[in-house]
């Protein structure tokens, strides 16, 4: 160990073998964490000590660690992510934490993200939403010249402040219906906003949000958990602009 | 019909039934304020204009309950499948931007509902035991006596003000709520929505407490 002040933490996390498994609370103890350990890296280390001491280690998601992939869920002293603003797990320092201090780790929780093991949920959902309409099916050709479609700046802005969702499902996770408003929401603007996207919009938002309902997820009801939620910074006025599409394709 | 199995339509159903009964809340409002007597003969002349058209009445009613029973249908088929949505709670759970009157607008809806019947059997039935009519030889009920006597019964006054409560929070969510669901809104109208819906719920509260309030303390008297 080098000279860093190391910290001793105490995790209370959910583990649960399957989707079967009712699951429960363990505790353990994360020894020698620095506050430039990352939240995963720190889990890292726990899991090294449960692996020598012959324990099942921690099961969580994570592919990137650099808050781009959308793998990593896990809801931390009851906040998606943590509840640091704009931050993935993976993105989240220990030197947000104190020595001595208690942290509950848990899985995303909502009808529609079956637990598969211990912080893994299944999020086949949202792939089946984006499957329903989260595209576009005209021809563009070659690689089409950069500007020969022109499209004024702040509508480009606001197509990709929506393109920024990364699809991790934390705005499911803190809503208290697990309703998947925003992150539906977020792709449907994204493409209606643009030329290309505009084609589709009304059988998008159609699809899109029936298939959201199919999959188990809940209704909106404003409560706006889900952008204190959101990584990116994803805005329920995309919310509002869906429901504005959505009447728009009743007569279209 | 998709629009009436979708969760968006419903919500609309629910917010547009819902502008109704806030637009309801707002005109019954500044009909009330006749009991000061602003208009010539005041809460009676007023009364019985409202009534001279029984047909009129009628319709008017009908609508209305038409409304209620979208707004409360809709109301409690949502909230059922939104307590589906996450069957299992968190053992913690850090809520960030819900409030007490967002969590609770089916509880406080339905205390709205109770407080409609109980509002009906009192002043549009004059049902409730107890209550002390004055008839001319006519035989038309003085409503200005009926409410003022009403009124002076702690319990009656009670049970009106909390009623009130509970129609300001359920508009201090719903209100906002409205806007977003419709659609008209966005990141720099939101904030300012928030703040005027719960004005107007405000402003809602305060001109309808006042009515009960001003007669228990003797200001307002028969
Ligand atoms: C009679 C019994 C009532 C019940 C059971 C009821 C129930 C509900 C429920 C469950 C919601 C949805 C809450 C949400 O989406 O967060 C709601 C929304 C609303 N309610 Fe009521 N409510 C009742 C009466 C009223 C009354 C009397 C008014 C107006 C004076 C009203 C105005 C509204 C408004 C404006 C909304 C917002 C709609 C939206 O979410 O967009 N409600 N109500
Ligand atoms: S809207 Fe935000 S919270 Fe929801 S899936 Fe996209 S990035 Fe994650
Ligand atoms: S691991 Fe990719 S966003 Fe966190």
């Amino acid at each position: 160990m080098s000279d860093h002040k190391t910290m001793t933490l105490t995790l209370i996390v959910w583990r649960q073998k399957n989707a079967n498994d009712p699951g429960k609370f363990e505790t353990y103890s994360a020894k020698n964490i620095t506050e430039h350990h990352s939240f995963l890296e720190m889990l890292d280390v726990v899991n090294e000590d449960l692996i020598n001491d012959g324990k099942e280690p921690i099961v969580f998601d994570h592919d990137c660690r650099e808050g781009i992939c959308g793998m990593c869920s896990q809801v931390i002293n009851g906040a998606p992510h943590g509840g640091q603003d704009r931050t993935t797990v993976c993105q989240l320092h220990m030197r947000k934490f104190k020595d001595g201090d208690t942290i509950y780790i848990e899985p995303w929780r909502a009808r529609a993200f079956p637990i598969i093991k211990d912080l893994i949920v299944d999020r086949t959902a949202l792939d089946k939403i984006i499957q329903a309409g989260g595209y576009t099916s005209c021809h563009t050709g070659g690689a089409p010249d950069a500007n020969s479609i022109l499209i004024p700046k702040p509508i480009a802005e606001e197509a990709t402040d929506a393109a920024e969702c990364i699809g991790c499902g934390a705005c499911v996770a803190g809503c208290p219906n697990g309703a998947a408003m925003l992150f539906t929401s977020a792709k449907v603007s994204q493409l209606a906003l643009l030329p290309q996207g505009k084609i589709e919009a009304a059988a998008r938002v159609k699809n899109m949000t029936s298939t959201m309902i199919e999959c188990g997820f809940g209704n909106c009801t404003n409560h706006y958990e889900c952008q204190a939620a959101c990584p990116k910074g994803v805005n329920v006025k995309f919310i509002a602009r869906m429901n504005r599409e959505f009447i728009k394709a009743q007569f279209a | 019909m998709q629009f009436l199995t979708s969760s968006i339509g419903r919500k609309i159903l629910m917010a547009i039934t819902g502008l109704c009964l806030v637009l309801f809340v707002m005109i019954h409002l500044v009909g009330n304020t006749t009991i000061y007597g602003w208009i010539p003969g005041g809460v009676n002349a007023y009364a019985h204009h409202l009534h001279a058209f029984p047909p009129i009445v009628w319709i008017f009613r009908a609508v209305m309950l038409a409304i209620v029973t979208v707004h409360i249908g809709y109301g409690i088929q949502l909230t059922i499948e939104n307590r589906g949505g996450r069957p299992q709670q968190y053992a913690v759970k850090a809520t960030q931007k819900a409030t007490f009157a967002s969590e609770n607008m089916i509880w406080t809806g339905l205390l709205l509902l109770v407080f409609i019947v109980y509002h009906m059997l009192h002043f549009t039935a004059k049902v409730i035991p107890g209550m002390q009519l004055v008839t001319d030889a006519e035989g038309t009920v003085n409503v200005f006596a009926m409410i003022v006597s009403g009124f002076q019964n702690f319990f009656v006054s009670f049970i009106y003000v909390a009623a009130m409560v509970t129609l300001f929070l359920h508009l201090s969510h719903g209100i906002q709520s409205f806007f977003q669901t419709i659609g008209w809104n966005n990141d720099r109208t939101l904030p300012v929505i928030v703040k005027a819906g719960t004005l107007v719920a405000l402003v809602l509260f305060l001109g309808y407490v006042a009515i009960p309030l001003t007669i228990f303390a003797g200001i307002l008297k028969g």
